[in-house]
Protein backbone atom coordinates (compact mmCIF):
# COMPACT_ATOMS: atom_id res chain seq x y z
CA UNK A 1 0.00 0.00 0.00
CA UNK A 2 1.25 3.36 -0.92
CA UNK A 3 -0.80 6.25 0.16
CA UNK A 4 -0.38 9.73 -2.11
CA UNK A 5 -2.24 12.93 -3.01
CA UNK A 6 -2.43 14.44 -6.19
CA UNK A 7 -3.83 18.21 -6.02
CA UNK A 8 -4.95 19.70 -9.59
CA UNK A 9 -3.74 23.19 -9.72
CA UNK A 10 -5.95 23.83 -12.76
CA UNK A 11 -8.98 23.24 -10.84
CA UNK A 12 -7.61 24.67 -7.14
CA UNK A 13 -8.55 28.40 -6.37
CA UNK A 14 -6.85 28.60 -3.37
CA UNK A 15 -9.61 29.62 -1.31
CA UNK A 16 -8.13 27.88 1.58
CA UNK A 17 -11.18 25.72 2.58
CA UNK A 18 -8.53 23.02 3.22
CA UNK A 19 -6.29 24.77 5.52
CA UNK A 20 -9.04 25.64 8.25
CA UNK A 21 -11.07 21.94 7.83
CA UNK A 22 -7.57 20.82 8.52
CA UNK A 23 -7.33 22.68 11.58
CA UNK A 24 -10.64 22.05 12.96
CA UNK A 25 -10.26 18.06 12.22
CA UNK A 26 -6.90 17.80 14.15
CA UNK A 27 -7.05 20.71 16.63
CA UNK A 28 -4.32 22.46 15.24
CA UNK A 29 -3.24 25.25 17.56
CA UNK A 30 -4.11 28.84 16.75
CA UNK A 31 -1.22 30.73 14.48
CA UNK A 32 -0.50 26.99 12.88
CA UNK A 33 -1.10 25.44 9.99
CA UNK A 34 -0.49 21.36 8.60
CA UNK A 35 -1.31 22.40 5.29
CA UNK A 36 -1.59 25.85 2.93
CA UNK A 37 -1.62 27.49 -0.20
CA UNK A 38 0.94 28.45 -2.55
CA UNK A 39 0.35 31.10 -5.37
CA UNK A 40 2.72 31.49 -7.81
CA UNK A 41 2.81 33.82 -10.13
CA UNK A 42 5.04 33.18 -13.26
CA UNK A 43 6.27 34.62 -16.44
CA UNK A 44 6.51 38.06 -18.33
CA UNK A 45 4.84 40.61 -18.04
CA UNK A 46 1.73 40.70 -19.36
CA UNK A 47 1.97 37.08 -20.59
CA UNK A 48 1.60 35.90 -16.88
CA UNK A 49 0.45 32.51 -15.20
CA UNK A 50 -1.14 31.97 -12.37
CA UNK A 51 -0.64 28.41 -10.28
CA UNK A 52 -2.39 27.86 -6.79
CA UNK A 53 -1.48 24.58 -4.37
CA UNK A 54 -2.77 23.01 -1.65
CA UNK A 55 0.41 21.96 -0.01
CA UNK A 56 0.86 19.92 2.91
CA UNK A 57 3.94 16.87 4.42
CA UNK A 58 4.78 14.65 1.14
CA UNK A 59 4.81 11.78 3.03
CA UNK A 60 8.23 11.29 1.17
CA UNK A 61 9.68 7.57 0.20
CA UNK A 62 12.82 8.36 1.59
CA UNK A 63 12.10 10.80 4.29
CA UNK A 64 15.44 13.20 6.08
CA UNK A 65 12.71 13.72 8.79
CA UNK A 66 12.79 9.92 9.38
CA UNK A 67 16.51 9.47 8.66
CA UNK A 68 17.90 12.43 11.29
CA UNK A 69 15.47 11.79 14.15
CA UNK A 70 17.40 10.27 16.87
CA UNK A 71 14.96 8.58 18.58
CA UNK A 72 12.75 7.03 16.06
CA UNK A 73 9.85 9.05 16.86
CA UNK A 74 9.71 9.96 12.99
CA UNK A 75 9.08 7.10 11.19
CA UNK A 76 7.18 5.16 8.35
CA UNK A 77 3.73 3.87 8.93
CA UNK A 78 0.89 2.69 7.14
CA UNK A 79 0.48 2.89 3.89
CA UNK A 80 4.22 4.84 3.74
CA UNK A 81 2.49 7.61 5.87
CA UNK A 82 5.43 9.65 7.77
CA UNK A 83 4.12 9.86 11.15
CA UNK A 84 5.30 10.99 14.76
CA UNK A 85 5.34 9.26 17.76
CA UNK A 86 4.71 12.29 20.86
CA UNK A 87 6.36 10.37 23.38
CA UNK A 88 9.03 9.95 21.69
CA UNK A 89 9.68 13.16 20.41
CA UNK A 90 11.91 14.78 22.33
CA UNK A 91 11.88 18.03 20.05
CA UNK A 92 15.25 18.21 18.85
CA UNK A 93 14.87 19.95 15.92
CA UNK A 94 16.17 17.82 13.64
CA UNK A 95 13.59 16.87 11.45
CA UNK A 96 12.36 20.54 11.11
CA UNK A 97 16.04 21.02 9.68
CA UNK A 98 16.06 18.29 7.56
CA UNK A 99 12.47 19.09 5.89
CA UNK A 100 12.92 20.47 2.48
CA UNK A 101 9.24 21.53 2.36
CA UNK A 102 9.21 22.62 5.66
CA UNK A 103 5.90 21.34 6.38
CA UNK A 104 7.12 20.34 10.54
CA UNK A 105 6.56 22.65 13.24
CA UNK A 106 6.55 22.34 17.12
CA UNK A 107 3.85 22.07 18.77
CA UNK A 108 3.15 24.55 21.91
CA UNK A 109 3.32 21.20 24.05
CA UNK A 110 6.51 20.65 22.72
CA UNK A 111 6.96 17.61 20.42
CA UNK A 112 6.60 17.76 16.78
CA UNK A 113 3.61 17.84 14.25
CA UNK A 114 2.16 17.41 10.81
CA UNK A 115 -0.19 16.45 8.55
CA UNK A 116 -0.50 12.81 8.71
CA UNK A 117 -2.64 12.59 5.72
CA UNK A 118 -5.45 12.06 8.33
CA UNK A 119 -5.01 8.77 8.52
CA UNK A 120 -7.77 8.43 11.75
CA UNK A 121 -10.27 9.05 8.99
CA UNK A 122 -8.94 7.28 6.30
CA UNK A 123 -9.19 4.25 8.37
CA UNK A 124 -12.43 4.56 8.89
CA UNK A 125 -13.42 4.66 4.99
CA UNK A 126 -13.35 8.63 4.83
CA UNK A 127 -11.66 10.57 2.51
CA UNK A 128 -8.48 13.26 4.50
CA UNK A 129 -10.55 16.10 6.17
CA UNK A 130 -8.77 18.54 3.21
CA UNK A 131 -9.81 16.38 0.75
CA UNK A 132 -13.69 15.75 1.79
CA UNK A 133 -13.77 19.51 2.06
CA UNK A 134 -12.35 21.26 -1.49
CA UNK A 135 -15.41 23.24 -2.60
CA UNK A 136 -13.77 22.25 -6.19
CA UNK A 137 -12.87 18.64 -5.83
CA UNK A 138 -9.03 19.46 -6.80
CA UNK A 139 -7.80 17.03 -4.84
CA UNK A 140 -7.81 13.10 -4.72
CA UNK A 141 -6.29 10.61 -2.19
CA UNK A 142 -6.10 6.87 -2.27
CA UNK A 143 -3.52 3.94 -2.60
CA UNK A 144 -1.01 4.61 -5.35
CA UNK A 145 -0.35 0.58 -5.68
CA UNK A 146 -4.38 0.25 -6.61
CA UNK A 147 -4.09 0.45 -9.85
CA UNK A 148 -8.29 1.39 -9.70
CA UNK A 149 -7.68 4.09 -7.16
CA UNK A 150 -8.91 7.71 -8.17
CA UNK A 151 -5.09 9.07 -7.56
CA UNK A 152 -3.59 6.03 -10.13
CA UNK A 153 -6.04 6.84 -12.60
CA UNK A 154 -5.79 10.76 -12.51
CA UNK A 155 -1.92 10.51 -12.56
CA UNK A 156 -1.97 7.86 -15.08
CA UNK A 157 -4.36 10.49 -17.17
CA UNK A 158 -3.08 13.73 -16.41
CA UNK A 159 0.45 15.35 -16.63
CA UNK A 160 1.49 16.05 -13.04
CA UNK A 161 4.90 17.22 -11.14
CA UNK A 162 6.65 16.90 -7.42
CA UNK A 163 7.90 19.28 -5.40
CA UNK A 164 11.76 19.82 -5.76
CA UNK A 165 12.68 16.09 -6.65
CA UNK A 166 16.12 16.63 -6.90
CA UNK A 167 16.02 16.98 -2.95
CA UNK A 168 15.77 13.20 -3.28
CA UNK A 169 12.91 12.67 -1.03
CA UNK A 170 10.73 10.74 -3.30
CA UNK A 171 7.84 13.17 -2.10
CA UNK A 172 4.00 11.61 -2.84
CA UNK A 173 2.26 15.11 -3.37
CA UNK A 174 1.50 15.14 -7.12
CA UNK A 175 0.60 18.53 -8.43
CA UNK A 176 -1.44 18.34 -11.68
CA UNK A 177 -0.26 20.21 -14.33
CA UNK B 1 11.98 39.82 -17.80
CA UNK B 2 10.64 36.96 -16.82
CA UNK B 3 9.82 36.99 -13.14
CA UNK B 4 8.45 34.05 -10.45
CA UNK B 5 6.54 35.29 -7.77
CA UNK B 6 5.48 32.78 -4.80
CA UNK B 7 3.59 33.86 -1.93
CA UNK B 8 2.76 31.38 0.66
CA UNK B 9 -0.04 31.47 3.24
CA UNK B 10 2.04 29.48 5.63
CA UNK B 11 3.19 31.14 8.74
CA UNK B 12 4.18 28.85 11.17
CA UNK B 13 6.26 30.47 14.06
CA UNK B 14 10.06 29.39 14.31
CA UNK B 15 9.82 28.12 10.31
CA UNK B 16 8.46 31.14 8.57
CA UNK B 17 9.65 33.35 6.89
CA UNK B 18 12.66 31.65 7.80
CA UNK B 19 13.29 28.69 9.71
CA UNK B 20 14.43 29.54 13.09
CA UNK B 21 14.65 26.14 15.15
CA UNK B 22 18.30 26.80 16.92
CA UNK B 23 18.68 29.66 18.83
CA UNK B 24 22.53 30.41 20.50
CA UNK B 25 22.02 27.05 22.49
CA UNK B 26 23.00 24.90 19.14
CA UNK B 27 26.32 27.13 18.03
CA UNK B 28 27.28 27.12 21.91
CA UNK B 29 27.16 23.56 22.18
CA UNK B 30 28.59 22.92 19.22
CA UNK B 31 31.69 25.67 19.99
CA UNK B 32 32.07 23.70 23.40
CA UNK B 33 32.08 20.01 21.95
CA UNK B 34 34.81 21.06 18.95
CA UNK B 35 37.10 22.52 21.84
CA UNK B 36 36.62 19.69 24.46
CA UNK B 37 37.24 17.11 21.81
CA UNK B 38 40.40 18.95 20.74
CA UNK B 39 41.30 19.16 24.55
CA UNK B 40 40.82 15.81 24.64
CA UNK B 41 42.18 14.36 21.66
CA UNK B 42 45.88 16.15 22.09
CA UNK B 43 45.51 14.95 25.89
CA UNK B 44 45.34 11.43 25.12
CA UNK B 45 47.34 11.53 21.94
CA UNK B 46 50.56 13.06 23.55
CA UNK B 47 49.88 10.70 26.64
CA UNK B 48 49.79 7.37 24.37
CA UNK B 49 53.03 8.80 22.54
CA UNK B 50 54.62 8.89 26.14
CA UNK B 51 55.35 12.91 26.28
CA UNK B 52 52.96 12.93 29.84
CA UNK B 53 56.20 14.90 31.31
CA UNK B 54 56.71 17.20 28.36
CA UNK B 55 53.09 18.47 27.81
CA UNK B 56 51.87 18.55 31.31
CA UNK B 57 49.29 20.92 30.57
CA UNK B 58 47.91 18.71 27.59
CA UNK B 59 47.50 15.47 28.89
CA UNK B 60 46.93 16.70 32.62
CA UNK B 61 45.59 20.37 33.45
CA UNK B 62 43.76 20.89 30.15
CA UNK B 63 41.39 17.93 30.35
CA UNK B 64 40.29 18.89 34.05
CA UNK B 65 37.75 21.22 32.25
CA UNK B 66 36.22 19.14 29.91
CA UNK B 67 34.06 17.42 31.76
CA UNK B 68 32.64 21.09 32.62
CA UNK B 69 32.96 22.01 28.66
CA UNK B 70 30.62 18.55 28.12
CA UNK B 71 28.11 19.19 31.05
CA UNK B 72 27.52 23.13 29.85
CA UNK B 73 26.69 21.48 26.72
CA UNK B 74 24.57 19.21 27.12
CA UNK B 75 22.97 21.54 29.44
CA UNK B 76 22.73 23.89 26.69
CA UNK B 77 21.41 20.80 24.59
CA UNK B 78 18.72 20.29 27.53
CA UNK B 79 17.55 24.13 27.12
CA UNK B 80 17.34 23.48 23.57
CA UNK B 81 14.87 20.33 23.57
CA UNK B 82 11.50 21.61 23.35
CA UNK B 83 9.94 18.33 24.64
CA UNK B 84 12.56 18.19 27.84
CA UNK B 85 11.25 15.46 29.91
CA UNK B 86 11.62 12.79 26.57
CA UNK B 87 15.51 13.56 26.43
CA UNK B 88 16.02 10.22 27.93
CA UNK B 89 14.22 8.70 24.29
CA UNK B 90 17.77 9.42 22.80
CA UNK B 91 19.06 6.55 24.95
CA UNK B 92 16.06 4.04 24.61
CA UNK B 93 17.44 4.33 20.51
CA UNK B 94 20.53 3.98 18.32
CA UNK B 95 19.64 5.58 15.17
CA UNK B 96 22.94 4.31 12.90
CA UNK B 97 21.79 7.31 9.99
CA UNK B 98 21.13 10.06 12.64
CA UNK B 99 24.37 12.00 13.57
CA UNK B 100 21.96 13.49 16.74
CA UNK B 101 21.86 9.68 17.81
CA UNK B 102 25.65 9.49 17.05
CA UNK B 103 26.67 12.64 18.66
CA UNK B 104 23.83 11.73 21.95
CA UNK B 105 25.97 8.35 22.38
CA UNK B 106 29.55 9.54 21.98
CA UNK B 107 28.62 12.52 24.55
CA UNK B 108 27.54 9.49 26.87
CA UNK B 109 30.62 7.46 26.44
CA UNK B 110 33.61 10.47 26.40
CA UNK B 111 31.92 12.61 29.41
CA UNK B 112 32.57 9.62 32.13
CA UNK B 113 35.72 9.14 30.29
CA UNK B 114 36.83 12.75 30.46
CA UNK B 115 36.01 12.28 34.20
CA UNK B 116 38.10 9.79 35.24
CA UNK B 117 40.65 11.29 33.31
CA UNK B 118 40.25 14.15 35.11
CA UNK B 119 40.26 12.07 37.98
CA UNK B 120 43.30 10.30 37.71
CA UNK B 121 45.22 13.43 36.67
CA UNK B 122 44.33 15.67 39.57
CA UNK B 123 46.56 14.12 42.41
CA UNK B 124 49.80 15.03 40.21
CA UNK B 125 48.64 18.53 39.84
CA UNK B 126 46.97 19.14 43.36
CA UNK B 127 49.52 16.86 45.55
CA UNK B 128 47.41 18.06 48.36
CA UNK B 129 44.24 16.43 47.09
CA UNK B 130 42.24 14.32 49.13
CA UNK B 131 39.58 11.86 47.89
CA UNK B 132 38.22 11.33 51.13
CA UNK B 133 36.31 8.07 50.68
CA UNK B 134 38.49 4.79 50.20
CA UNK B 135 35.96 3.51 47.83
CA UNK B 136 37.38 6.38 45.34
CA UNK B 137 41.09 5.80 46.25
CA UNK B 138 40.24 2.09 45.24
CA UNK B 139 38.48 2.69 41.80
CA UNK B 140 41.09 5.62 41.05
CA UNK B 141 43.87 2.90 41.83
CA UNK B 142 41.90 0.19 39.24
CA UNK B 143 41.34 2.29 36.48
CA UNK B 144 44.97 4.09 36.77
CA UNK B 145 45.93 0.78 35.32
CA UNK B 146 43.78 0.64 32.10
CA UNK B 147 44.95 4.27 31.37
CA UNK B 148 46.71 3.37 28.23
CA UNK B 149 42.94 1.53 26.83
CA UNK B 150 41.29 4.59 28.56
CA UNK B 151 43.85 7.31 26.19
CA UNK B 152 43.00 4.98 23.31
CA UNK B 153 39.34 5.38 23.82
CA UNK B 154 39.43 8.99 24.20
CA UNK B 155 41.12 9.91 21.50
CA UNK B 156 39.22 7.74 18.94
CA UNK B 157 35.90 8.94 20.96
CA UNK B 158 37.36 12.74 20.65
CA UNK B 159 37.52 12.50 16.87
CA UNK B 160 34.24 11.00 16.77
CA UNK B 161 32.86 13.67 18.68
CA UNK B 162 34.37 16.76 17.06
CA UNK B 163 33.58 15.26 13.51
CA UNK B 164 30.10 14.77 14.31
CA UNK B 165 29.34 18.25 15.27
CA UNK B 166 29.86 19.39 11.26
CA UNK B 167 28.11 16.01 10.48
CA UNK B 168 25.38 16.77 12.27
CA UNK B 169 24.88 20.25 10.12
CA UNK B 170 26.05 18.63 7.16
CA UNK B 171 23.44 15.65 7.02
CA UNK B 172 20.82 18.52 6.11
CA UNK B 173 20.69 17.99 2.47
CA UNK B 174 17.51 20.51 2.78
CA UNK B 175 19.99 23.32 4.25
CA UNK B 176 22.14 23.81 0.93
CA UNK B 177 24.68 25.44 3.14
CA UNK B 178 24.84 23.03 5.40
CA UNK B 179 24.46 20.17 2.90
CA UNK B 180 28.84 19.57 2.31
CA UNK B 181 30.61 16.67 3.63
CA UNK B 182 33.67 19.59 4.20
CA UNK B 183 31.48 20.67 7.00
CA UNK B 184 32.43 17.35 9.04
CA UNK B 185 36.57 17.92 8.33
CA UNK B 186 35.83 21.73 8.85
CA UNK B 187 34.32 21.67 12.37
CA UNK B 188 36.78 18.83 13.09
CA UNK B 189 39.89 20.82 12.51
CA UNK B 190 38.19 24.14 13.96
CA UNK B 191 37.58 22.31 17.14
CA UNK B 192 41.19 21.09 17.18
CA UNK B 193 42.17 24.46 16.58
CA UNK B 194 40.22 25.87 19.92
CA UNK B 195 41.55 23.00 21.54
CA UNK B 196 45.18 24.17 20.99
CA UNK B 197 44.71 27.39 21.97
CA UNK B 198 42.97 26.56 25.23
CA UNK B 199 45.88 24.79 25.71
CA UNK B 200 48.47 27.22 24.94
CA UNK B 201 46.43 29.69 27.41
CA UNK B 202 46.39 27.25 30.21
CA UNK B 203 49.88 26.49 29.65
CA UNK B 204 53.02 28.02 31.90
CA UNK B 205 56.22 26.62 29.28
CA UNK B 206 57.18 28.37 26.71
CA UNK B 207 58.30 25.24 25.28
CA UNK B 208 55.40 23.76 25.27
CA UNK B 209 53.35 26.75 24.03
CA UNK B 210 55.85 26.95 20.93
CA UNK B 211 54.82 23.37 20.04
CA UNK B 212 51.23 24.14 20.09
CA UNK B 213 51.46 27.34 18.72
CA UNK B 214 52.90 25.21 15.54
CA UNK B 215 50.64 22.29 16.13
CA UNK B 216 47.65 25.58 15.81
CA UNK B 217 49.53 27.51 12.80
CA UNK B 218 49.20 23.63 11.11
CA UNK B 219 45.05 23.35 11.95
CA UNK B 220 44.51 27.27 10.71
CA UNK B 221 46.46 26.73 7.46
CA UNK B 222 44.05 23.29 7.11
CA UNK B 223 41.07 25.14 8.13
CA UNK B 224 41.59 27.77 5.50
CA UNK B 225 42.31 25.30 3.10
CA UNK B 226 38.99 23.57 3.55
CA UNK B 227 37.47 27.23 3.94
CA UNK B 228 38.19 28.06 0.18
CA UNK B 229 37.55 24.43 -0.77
CA UNK B 230 34.06 24.81 0.35
CA UNK B 231 32.90 27.65 -1.18
CA UNK B 232 34.96 26.78 -4.33
CA UNK B 233 32.40 23.54 -3.86
CA UNK B 234 28.93 26.00 -3.34
CA UNK B 235 30.37 28.11 -6.36
CA UNK B 236 30.39 24.70 -8.61
CA UNK B 237 27.09 23.40 -7.67
CA UNK B 238 23.52 23.32 -8.03
CA UNK B 239 21.52 26.56 -7.89
CA UNK B 240 20.53 26.78 -4.43
CA UNK B 241 24.10 26.02 -2.78
CA UNK B 242 25.53 28.96 -5.38
CA UNK B 243 22.68 31.24 -3.08
CA UNK B 244 23.82 29.85 -0.38
CA UNK B 245 27.27 30.96 -0.88
CA UNK B 246 26.38 34.09 -2.52
CA UNK B 247 25.52 35.21 1.50
CA UNK B 248 29.14 34.78 2.28
CA UNK B 249 30.04 36.08 -1.18
CA UNK B 250 28.47 39.98 -1.46
CA UNK B 251 25.68 38.64 0.88
CA UNK B 252 24.66 39.78 4.40
CA UNK B 253 27.19 37.45 6.30
CA UNK B 254 30.41 38.40 3.66
CA UNK B 255 32.13 41.21 6.55
CA UNK B 256 31.37 39.30 9.71
CA UNK B 257 32.71 35.64 7.83
CA UNK B 258 36.15 37.04 6.34
CA UNK B 259 36.52 40.02 8.83
CA UNK B 260 35.91 38.49 11.95
CA UNK B 261 35.99 34.44 11.53
CA UNK B 262 38.55 34.45 8.93
CA UNK B 263 40.53 37.29 9.32
CA UNK B 264 40.48 37.87 13.12
CA UNK B 265 39.70 34.43 13.60
CA UNK B 266 42.48 32.74 11.75
CA UNK B 267 44.35 34.98 9.45
CA UNK B 268 45.73 37.22 12.20
CA UNK B 269 46.14 34.73 15.31
CA UNK B 270 48.63 32.56 12.77
CA UNK B 271 50.52 35.75 11.99
CA UNK B 272 50.76 36.50 15.72
CA UNK B 273 51.84 32.71 16.57
CA UNK B 274 54.93 32.76 13.80
CA UNK B 275 55.82 36.32 14.98
CA UNK B 276 56.05 35.11 18.41
CA UNK B 277 57.40 31.96 17.13
CA UNK B 278 60.18 34.26 15.79
CA UNK B 279 60.80 36.06 19.66
CA UNK B 280 58.91 39.41 18.54
CA UNK B 281 57.17 40.39 21.97
CA UNK B 282 53.65 39.77 21.80
CA UNK B 283 51.67 38.77 24.83
CA UNK B 284 51.03 35.22 24.27
CA UNK B 285 47.42 35.36 25.11
CA UNK B 286 46.02 37.19 22.08
CA UNK B 287 46.78 35.08 19.51
CA UNK B 288 44.51 31.88 21.30
CA UNK B 289 42.02 34.30 22.59
CA UNK B 290 41.48 35.08 19.02
CA UNK B 291 41.60 31.53 17.91
CA UNK B 292 38.35 30.80 20.25
CA UNK B 293 37.16 34.10 19.56
CA UNK B 294 36.90 33.05 15.70
CA UNK B 295 35.95 29.13 16.40
CA UNK B 296 32.83 30.47 18.41
CA UNK B 297 31.86 32.65 15.96
CA UNK B 298 32.33 30.73 13.14
CA UNK B 299 29.58 28.35 15.03
CA UNK B 300 27.16 31.19 15.34
CA UNK B 301 27.34 31.85 11.72
CA UNK B 302 27.06 28.81 10.56
CA UNK B 303 24.03 28.04 12.76
CA UNK B 304 21.88 31.11 11.83
CA UNK B 305 23.07 31.54 8.06
CA UNK B 306 22.25 27.68 7.40
CA UNK B 307 18.93 28.37 8.82
CA UNK B 308 18.66 31.28 6.32
CA UNK B 309 19.59 28.97 3.34
CA UNK B 310 16.72 26.87 1.94
CA UNK B 311 15.12 25.47 -1.63
CA UNK B 312 13.05 27.39 -3.44
CA UNK B 313 10.43 25.76 -5.07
Amino acid sequence: MRYAMAVDTKKCVGCSDCVVACQTENDVPIGYCRDWIVEVTDGTYPQLELEHRSERCNHCENSPCVRCCPTGASHYSDGGTVMVTKNKCIGCGACIASCPYDARYTHPKGYVDKCTFCIHRVKKGQQPACVAVCPTKCMYFGDLDDPNSEVSKVIKKRKYKTLIPEAGTKPQLYFLI
Amino acid sequence: MREELIVSGRMNPHIDPQLQIWEWHIPAYLFLGGLAAGILFFASYFFIKGKSEEYPTAVKLAPIITPVLIGLGLLFLLLDLKHKLYFWRLYTAFKIESPMSWGAWTLMAIMPLSGIWAALNIKSLFPKWDWKFDIVKDAIKVLEEYKTPIAWAMMILSVILGIYTGILLSAFNARPLWNTSILGPLFLVSGMSTGAAAIIILSKSKAERHTFARIDLLLIAIELFLIVHMFMGFRASSQVQIDASAMFLGGQFTAPFWVFVVGLGLVIPAVLEIMEMRNKKIPYMVAPALVLFGGLLFRFIMAYAGQMSRWLY
